[in-house]
């Protein structure tokens, strides 16, 4: 299927975005899963504050420190992190200024909140940098604390500006620890060690916002990963039989035979409700071929990952895990 | 369990006493196709109506006659029955219309100028569910003025959560209103107030980080733009608190529009309590992206075992019975998912809406969103 399987050898940040309703955390949760295969150390980061990780792994909220959610194939393990803003500002105050019960006394006065919020660079610097600090932590000692960190990231809309923290916090302090921080950052947002990957559906909206997502990322000169279709419909259909289902003219005596042979009675109703359904399968099939077609014209890899009919349970991420392997993941 | 009342839409467009509807819910569930079907079935229905849509698909945009976005109601051509303008919110616009409304020239300059305005009006988390309320306000008084609107129909942005639309104008209210700004903004005048010694330690201590954090400079654009925004509103909270109570109107009814998934489903279900606490009326649950059943009475095991038993024979009808098996089993799992819904909140009126084969993209495709929403047996 993947005829650009990715390498992604040497990336250990993986960044998820993609469009409201695409399944993003879903993906970044199974792309953990994934990675983590083989007895590797994953770290999972959410930084949207909605508790999606303990929700997709069916456990208690997770508390803001990295916790195992999940275990691989071969003893891989998955650990994950809700990192948020307010806290990691508290860290970084008692780091770099050693206040610490003062800290508390800010965060009663709504200051936090309130700092993060006249300099918006500013709360994406402290989440990003809880990201780039997990790929270093371990590096310089030549033993790496975790084998992969992935990062499920804001929405396509706001990628490229929560990523590129430099520019962002351009207007603010020109020295002192922020600064470096988003220096520091920026390090290996920009570097091979990143790869931003895109989840979309195969609809108008979510490939158009891939597409534009896609080109804000290039321009900003961040390094772009994989194209991840979600929810696709497939079935074992050939061209042929497409063309004739879309065209209600699917052979009526090869349908009866069968359902015959399957031992399902072939009344008209059946081979009405039969043939409409392989017509709206047609139909979703020849919109899905066209979006397609339009993702194929960015050069990226794609993976994709079939429609589940029973919803996301922890096995079935488990399956969208295994889908990812067997199209050329890790790399 | 039993089952959900059925939302009937002709009779909510047709209602006279309803001058606004809100299409509420989170991101990618179909608000804006929604509002846009809803607002075209009301006018062919005869009624004058006015749609506020907030990011639609370029080609949705297009087949309402939206090629640019320019922050006013434009007439969509060829309505039979009332009539329909649409138009697409710019939020840095109507930001900026405002504060030239309220000021002498010379003060808007300065205002449009400062760089924390600019970061506000156009980043600050709910500033665009803001100013679609602040739009929508502008659209109420301009009908009330002469215009031919009697229906308003509203799309709120993309957010991850529902609630981020009703929490804005607070949010932006008590940040722009606050304590913390306004002490900030005029130290000299604030910090003789402050008797609280704790507070007033924390908040040298605070100031002192924050300039080392963020710079000296933000902090004095924000000042300067606090002291001159104050002179044009003397107070922004009170402003955020009217546009808020438009809300709560006689004529505003909201929809929450969600799609039969446990995300979605669970943002709705928080929105309508919400509703409830703040008085204000809902008219029901939008339930998009719902897979139609065709022949239930065969089960999706009944379908499995069938393919199997083909046993690679009969190639094309075991692809057809696997494809009904994956639809009933989604259909069991929405409906499942919506049966929770209906659970917890019985008295909320619901309207499903099958989940189409093809993207909307031009009016027919509206107007069979429209009929379908409306149950109207004509179509498909």
């Amino acid at each position: 299927m993947n005829v650009r399987a990715p390498n992604w050898s040497r990336v250990r940040l993986h960044v998820v975005s993609g469009k409201g309703g695409t399944g993003k955390s879903t993906v970044a949760a199974a792309l953990a899963l994934a990675l983590a295969r083989g007895g590797k150390k994953v770290l999972l980061l959410e930084v949207e504050g909605r508790q999606g990780i303990a929700q997709i792994f069916d456990t208690a909220p997770l508390p803001y420190q990295e916790s195992k959610v999940a275990v691989a194939e071969d003893g891989g393990i998955v650990y994950a992190l809700p990192v948020d803003a307010e806290a990691a500002m508290l860290e970084y105050l008692e780091m770099f200024y050693g206040i610490k019960r003062g800290g508390y006394a800010l965060r009663r006065l709504g200051a936090i909140d309130f700092a993060t919020t006249i300099a918006p660079g500013l709360r994406d610097v402290l989440l990003t940098g809880k990201a780039s600090e997990a790929v270093k932590r371990g590096e310089k000692v030549g033993r790496p604390a975790y084998d992969a960190v992935v990062l499920d990231a804001p929405p396509t809309g706001r990628i490229t500006r929560f990523l590129n923290v430099n520019t962002e916090i351009a207007g603010l302090a020109k020295v002192g620890p922020i600064r470096t921080q988003a220096d520091s950052v920026m390090g290996v947002i920009r570097s091979a060690r990143t790869a931003v990957h895109l989840v979309t559906l195969l609809e108008e909206m979510p490939v158009q916002e891939t597409l534009d997502g896609l080109a804000e990322l290039r321009a900003a000169g961040l390094p772009l990963g994989a194209v991840v279709i979600n929810q696709v419909r497939g079935s074992q259909l050939d061209d042929e039989q497409l063309r004739l289902a879309a065209e209600r003219a699917l052979p009526e005596s090869v349908l009866k035979k069968g359902l015959r042979a399957a031992a399902i009675d072939p009344t008209a109703a059946t081979l009405r409700a039969l043939a409409d359904e392989a017509a709206d399968h047609a139909a979703r099939a020849a919109l899905q071929n066209s979006e397609r077609r339009r993702l194929a014209q960015t050069d990226q890899p794609i993976l994709e990952l079939p429609l589940l009919p029973g919803g996301i349970d922890l096995a079935a991420l488990y399956g969208l895990s295994e889908a990812m392997t067997e199209q050329g993941l890790p790399g | 369990m039993s089952a959900a009342p059925h939302l009937d839409i002709d009779a909510l467009l047709d209602d006279r006493g309803v001058g606004v509807i809100v299409c509420c819910g989170s991101g990618g569930v179909g608000k804006t196709t929604t509002a846009a079907a809803l607002a075209l079935r009301a006018a062919q229905r005869g009624r004058n109506v006015c749609v506020l849509t907030i990011d639609p698909a370029r080609r949705l945009a297009q087949s309402m006659g939206l090629t640019e976005l320019d922050n006013t109601p434009r007439p969509v051509p060829g309505i039979e029955g009332g009539s329909l303008s649409a138009m697409m919110l710019d939020m840095k616009r109507t930001f900026d219309e405002i504060v030239i409304a309220h000021s002498d020239p010379e003060r808007a300059e300065a205002i449009l100028e400062n760089p924390f305005y600019q970061a506000l009006s156009s980043s600050f988390a709910g500033t665009q569910e803001y100013m679609a309320m602040e739009k929508l306000g502008q659209l109420r008084q301009q009908s009330a003025g002469g215009d031919p609107w009697d229906l308003i129909v509203v799309d709120t942005p993309p957010s991850r959560s529902a609630l981020d639309f009703l929490d804005a104008p607070k949010r932006l209210g008590s940040f722009l209103d606050g304590r913390l700004i306004r002490v900030l903004a005029a130290p000299a005048r604030g910090a003789g107030r402050m008797s609280a010694r704790v507070f007033s330690a924390s908040l040298g201590l605070f100031t002192s980080a924050l300039s080392k954090v963020i710079g000296a400079q933000v902090l004095r654009d924000m000042q300067l733009f606090v002291s001159s925004f104050d002179a044009l509103f003397g107070g922004f909270r009170e402003r955020a608190d009217q546009t808020f109570a438009q809300l709560q109107a006689p004529d505003t009814r909201f929809l929450v529009v969600a799609a039969p998934e446990s995300d979605a489903l669970r943002e709705a279900s928080y929105f309508v309590q919400r509703l409830e606490s703040e008085s204000m009326p809902l008219a029901g649950l939008v339930l998009n992206r719902v897979q139609e059943v065709r022949l239930p009475e065969l089960t999706a095991s009944t379908a499995r075992a069938g393919a199997e038993r083909l046993n690679g024979e009969h190639h094309l009808v075991a692809e057809l019975l696997k494809l009904h098996a994956d639809r009933m089993e989604t259909a069991a799992r929405q409906e499942h998912l919506a049966g929770s819904f209906t659970g917890a909140h019985p008295r909320v009126p619901v309207a499903s809406v099958i989940a189409l084969a093809d993207d909307v993209h031009d009016l027919e495709g509206l107007q069979t969103v429209g009929n379908l929403l409306a149950g109207d047996p004509t179509t498909t």
